[in-house]
């Protein structure tokens, strides 16, 4: 790979100085307090309707302010998934609107019908124990199957079969007639092949990002302003606008610092409901902050999954077909829909479809009574993942084979295109799985392990485990991809860099910075990103999510950077027609074609501003309209020591071994990796919102009893790379930010299965889970 | 914030059992770290506080009485409590289990004296206090009694401390430790900021031999609606020898423990953790003592 001069260095993070010494600003930091405070009345059933809320008594607390309730709301509903809006010409791809500011229909456990306003959160708190509700309660559905029977009540009017979206990609006719089948059924049961069937399910994890979701709102200057912390302020300030249903140019959106949003804040949660507040109060100042419990049941977390696969293999280690059928939660609101399953469903086939002749890919997505659940880390890959490499664990282990030759005999490679992507936009232009595979697998030490970990016995076994994943990077063809960048040159030679796409944590500002001193050829210290974005002046982009950003809005990046290169090179051939054509830009000067020195860039930024004759204030403002797409792959490798009798694993070793490209900044994507893989370890042994199917309720909505390892239960995190130069990236990167969420938590099952021959399905694998399972098996 | 009506910051013993005797509402706090949840959570909202948070040299500290009698002080913080000599010297099982709530930052601030009055079962300091048969003191404006901790509890996060009362003592009389080591095992579903899924407490007192079980303590957290000791279990396997104890002993103390199934764990795995982890106790206790197994 060409070696390259900014891309590619591992700095330290543009904003690393200000976050560890406390100076950057987060949204609650710029609140200017005292302000009003709003506190949500949430209702006490799952499923019914507000008959009556008396609100006498909470009104004379003193501090109240007002108390408004779904009664005195707009009826008037929106969308608030953090999707890409569509102009008339694609009107049917936006998103539903299924949701109010406040609603007299309950459809969860928590649901959101009434709000006071006070002047602290005390009388808020006090106010809100005084408010009386009359409830007409009904029956609670949980189960999306049980759901999709049909309920007296459908949980949105909008689809009365409480279904939200089918689909299904099956292999086509003419295929399946090559290899003399009818259907993908006759392909997965032909009695020439090994058939094996298996269910697998996938609970809700929560994001637990530090920054609970906090906004502001005031007005000036007969707009709404509203300080959020959030992954999408243009998309916040379109469904603002929706919701209020006002012009949208009369809602500011300002994003400063976040601390952490995992997907919670690609949603919108309460921002609209803050701004219709602060309208109604003549624009005062309110603050809106959820609680830490409120986040587990009030804004979105994975969507809980079910799957059952079946699968057809020959003697020969070849995947012959492969069906997967998942059914998805996505509680009483729809916010992401369907894409989450989807997603799961393609990541299953595209991990292992190579040699496959045969392949259907079903979904469901279901309305329940559940908490509403939408965009997390990886967006419905890691479950299709899991499913898949159960599968996969599973048949290795059931034939005695290697599970990693049996894994690379059927993955993804080189030149992968998905057949069932419209214009197969989803492929592999790049793919080093391989040689990931290599590398860890010498790093565990595998063939070693699985020898010395060969015929235990005893309640205490160790066992090492594998997984591959697939990620697509961004959300091109499916959905619009579009991003703008602007740059512009300062009078000292400097470089402005301002970005619609947000800095949320995982470094974005400082990959930006780092592609528009490539492209414009200068160092990354002369770049001075914009964190802030404020819609009134930061141009558009979607957001972070979907590992986009770098892919997606570092094109704009480098096309604006390229253009200001040119600009600043013809406006120094304009004032230095002595020095001919082709100069070019480095070491912070401008050079003829025979390597002598024009000028220094600060002194052409100088003339550039106030040259009294021929100033031309440089800058270049681009937009990137992306259609392709990229898959990343990797694998992680586990090695662990299972403690039967407690239900106890314990990951000694893991390691994760990654193609998500070139690497921008080496530095930062090893610390995405490690986050992704606490967070996966997390997931696959004690993270889960756990839900009273009878009401609703999420039973451990505190961080005591919603179990985020903490380092005392995560081994040191080991990241590598392969990187490989994509085609299709602005700088031959692809996906990172979701990647390492993916592989961890089945390759630690895998390693379970290899100690102790148990098989586990049902992720997360809690103590209790685990205890289940050995005891089922007889072995405690 | 939090809704806290009044904080009265008492500046003796005296002073708090004066001002609790005087507002009928008022209730205790110390460390804070079981009371502000409860006040955030609204179930305390409107507290009115009587904070014995400073009283450091009535209720801060451990010594040792001429008798050999351990006298711990209840504002004693969790992290003060472990690094005691005097604790370290005479039972230090308490010590490894003040070792073992929430972090580092909790053990700071949260008191042994807190953790025995907030009453939860799943006190990470009640089994042991249990098993080491503390006396605990408490006064009031109507006088001072002593209540031994097999009466403390009254059920699930009440004990028969009356609201104006203040712990002021808590004691370890010297027979009831000499002799004995011990372990603490606490179960949580991790391994660090964690309340214990099942607590429990084995103290031995061997034989010369080092391999009889002269004399045992059995006691649990979680295991029932408070802490509790598992005396049948204790009785039939005193004067076995460590080896038969460990055999018998799990079985025993399921038969004896009454857990809940509930969200949080199910029964039938909260039984399979009380009998593996009191096998694992007693051994981890007996080597202590010295015993080869």
């Amino acid at each position: 790979m060409e070696q390259l001069r900014e891309v590619g260095r591992p700095i330290t993070r543009v904003d690393a100085y200000d976050k560890v010494t406390g100076r950057a600003k987060f949204t609650d930091d710029l609140c200017p307090k005292p302000c009003l405070e709003a506190r949500i009345l949430h209702s006490t059933i799952g499923n019914g309707r507000v008959v009556s809320i008396d609100t006498t008594e909470a009104k004379k607390v003193p501090g109240v302010v007002a108390v408004f309730t779904c009664f005195d709301v707009p009826d008037r509903p929106y969308p608030v998934a953090g999707h890409p809006w569509y102009a008339d010409s694609h009107a049917e791809k936006r998103d539903l609107a299924d949701r109010k500011l406040l609603d007299d229909r309950i459809r969860i456990y928590g649901d959101n019908i009434a709000v006071v306003v006070a002047e602290d959160t005390v009388a808020c708190d006090r106010a809100l124990r005084k408010i009386k509700v009359e409830y007409e309660e009904w029956p609670v559905v949980y189960d999306p199957k049980e759901s999709l029977k049909g309920t007296e009540h459908p949980v949105q009017d909008i689809k009365p079969d409480n279904l939200v979206a089918h689909t299904c990609a099956l292999t086509s006719p003419e295929n399946l007639a090559k290899y003399g089948y009818k259907t993908v059924d006759d392909a997965i049961n032909d009695p020439a092949y090994h058939h094996i069937a298996i269910h697998t399910e996938t609970g809700e994890q929560s994001q637990v990002h530090i920054e609970t979701c906090t906004s502001f709102c005031y007005m000036e200057g007969g707009k709404i302003v509203c300080v959020a912390s959030t992954q999408i302020p243009h998309i916040m300030r379109r469904v603002i606008g929706q919701a209020l249903g006002i012009p949208w140019g009369d809602v500011r959106v300002i994003k400063p610092y976040i601390g952490g949003g995992f997907g919670t804040k690609q949603d919108i949660h309460y921002e609209p409901l803050n701004a219709w507040i602060c309208q109604q109060l003549g624009g005062r100042c309110v603050r809106l902050e959820l609680s830490r419990e409120e986040l587990f049941w009030d804004t979105s977390g994975r969507q809980p999954k079910s799957f059952d696969v079946e699968a057809s293999y020959g003697d020969d280690m070849l995947l012959h077909a492969r069906s997967i059928r998942g059914w998805s939660n996505t509680g009483g609101y729809i916010h992401h829909g369907h894409a989450l399953v989807l997603n799961s469903v393609n990541s299953f086939r595209w991990l292992y479809h190579t040699n496959e002749v045969a392949s259907r890919s079903e979904a469901w997505t279901v309305y329940t009574n559940g908490p509403h659940t939408g965009a997390m880390r990886a967006y419905g890959v890691p479950e299709g993942v899991w499913t898949a490499e159960c599968l996969m664990g599973d048949i290795a282990h059931d034939n005695g084979w290697d599970g990693v030759e049996f894994r690379l005999k059927n993955c993804i490679r080189e030149g992968f295109v998905d057949e069932f992507t419209p214009g197969g936009a989803v492929a592999a232009h790049t793919c080093t799985l391989p040689q990931c595979v290599e590398k860890g697998k010498e790093w565990i030490h595998w063939d070693e392990k699985k020898r010395e970990y060969a015929n235990q016995t005893g309640p205490i076994r160790h066992g090492v485990g594998v997984a591959f994943f697939v990620y697509k990077t961004a959300v091109a063809p499916f959905a619009l991809e579009t991003a703008t960048s602007r740059v512009t040159l300062n009078q000292d030679g400097s470089v402005q860099l301002q970005m619609g796409a947000t800095e949320i944590g995982q470094g974005a500002d400082t990959v930006f910075s780092q592609m528009a001193a490539e492209a414009i050829g200068v160092d990354t210290e002369d770049v001075h990103i914009v964190s802030f974005q404020d819609t009134d002046v930061a141009p558009y982009d979607a957001g972070a999510y979907a590992s986009r950003q770098t892919y997606v809005s570092g094109t704009a990046v480098k096309k604006a950077g390229l253009e200001l290169r040119e600009k600043i090179l013809a406006f120094a051939h304009r004032l230095y027609p002595a020095a001919g054509e082709n100069l070019d830009l480095r070491d912070h000067a401008i050079w003829d074609a025979t390597g002598r020195q024009v000028c220094t860039l600060a002194s052409l930024a100088l003339e550039a501003y106030y040259n009294v004759d021929a100033n031309d204030q440089l800058s270049a403002y681009a937009t990137a309209n992306v259609h392709t797409n990229a898959i990343a792959t990797g694998c992680t490798f586990a090695d662990v020591t299972v403690d039967m009798p407690l239900g106890k694993v314990t990951v000694n070793r893991i390691i994760s071994v990654q193609d998500n490209g070139r690497l921008i900044n080496p530095k930062l994507v090893e610390q995405q990796v490690h986050g992704g893989m606490g967070q996966s370890i997390g997931f696959a042994l004690s993270e889960e919102v756990q839900v009273d199917p009878k009401t609703g309720r999420v039973l451990n909505d505190t961080l005591l009893d919603y179990k985020i390892p903490t380092m005392m239960d995560l081994p040191d995190l080991k990241a590598d790379f392969v990187e490989s130069d994509d085609p299709t990236g602005p700088y031959g990167n692809k996906a990172v930010g979701e990647t390492p969420i993916i592989s961890p938590a089945p390759a630690i099952r895998d390693a379970i299965l290899d100690a102790t021959g148990v098989k586990f399905y049902h992720m997360p694998m809690t103590p209790q889970r685990l205890v289940e399972g050995f005891k089922r098996e007889g072995l405690i | 914030m939090y809704d806290i009506e009044s904080l009265y910051e008492a500046t003796s013993v005296e002073d708090a059992c004066r001002a609790l005797a005087e507002d009928p509402q008022a209730i205790v706090i110390a460390g804070g770290t079981d009371v502000l949840v409860k006040v955030r959570g609204g179930k305390l909202a409107g507290a009115h506080l009587v904070s014995i948070h400073n009283l450091h040299d009535e209720l801060d500290g451990v010594t040792l009485a001429d008798d050999g009698t351990v006298e711990i002080g209840p504002i004693t913080w969790f992290h003060h409590v472990t690094t005691s000599p005097v604790i370290q010297a005479t039972v230090p099982t308490l010590g490894e289990a003040c070792d073992t709530p929430g972090g580092p930052q909790l053990r700071v601030s949260g008191t042994i004296g807190g953790n025995v009055c907030n009453a939860a079962t799943s006190a990470d300091s009640a089994s042991t206090l249990f098993a080491y048969g503390a006396l605990l003191d408490v006064v009031s404006t109507r006088g001072k009694r002593t209540i031994p901790i097999e009466e403390w509890y009254a059920g699930p996060g009440r004990s028969y401390r009356e609201r104006d009362e203040v712990l002021v003592k808590i004691r370890i009389p010297r027979d009831h430790y000499e002799g004995f080591t011990g372990h603490y095992f606490k179960y949580g579903k991790r391994r660090a900021l964690e309340i214990a899924t099942m607590g429990c407490c084995c103290l031995v007192k061997l034989g010369a031999d080092k391999s009889t079980i002269d004399d045992i303590r059995l006691a649990f957290g979680v295991a029932a609606p408070t802490p509790m000791r598992a005396t049948g279990a204790e009785d039939a396997v005193r004067g076995l020898s460590v080896a038969e104890a460990v055999e018998k002993i799990g079985e025993l103390a399921q038969a004896e423990t009454h857990p809940r199934d509930s969200w949080r764990a199910s029964k039938d795995f909260r039984l399979q953790l009380i009998g593996e982890m009191s096998r694992r106790s007693l051994i981890e206790a007996a080597r202590k003592g010295g015993a080869d197994i």
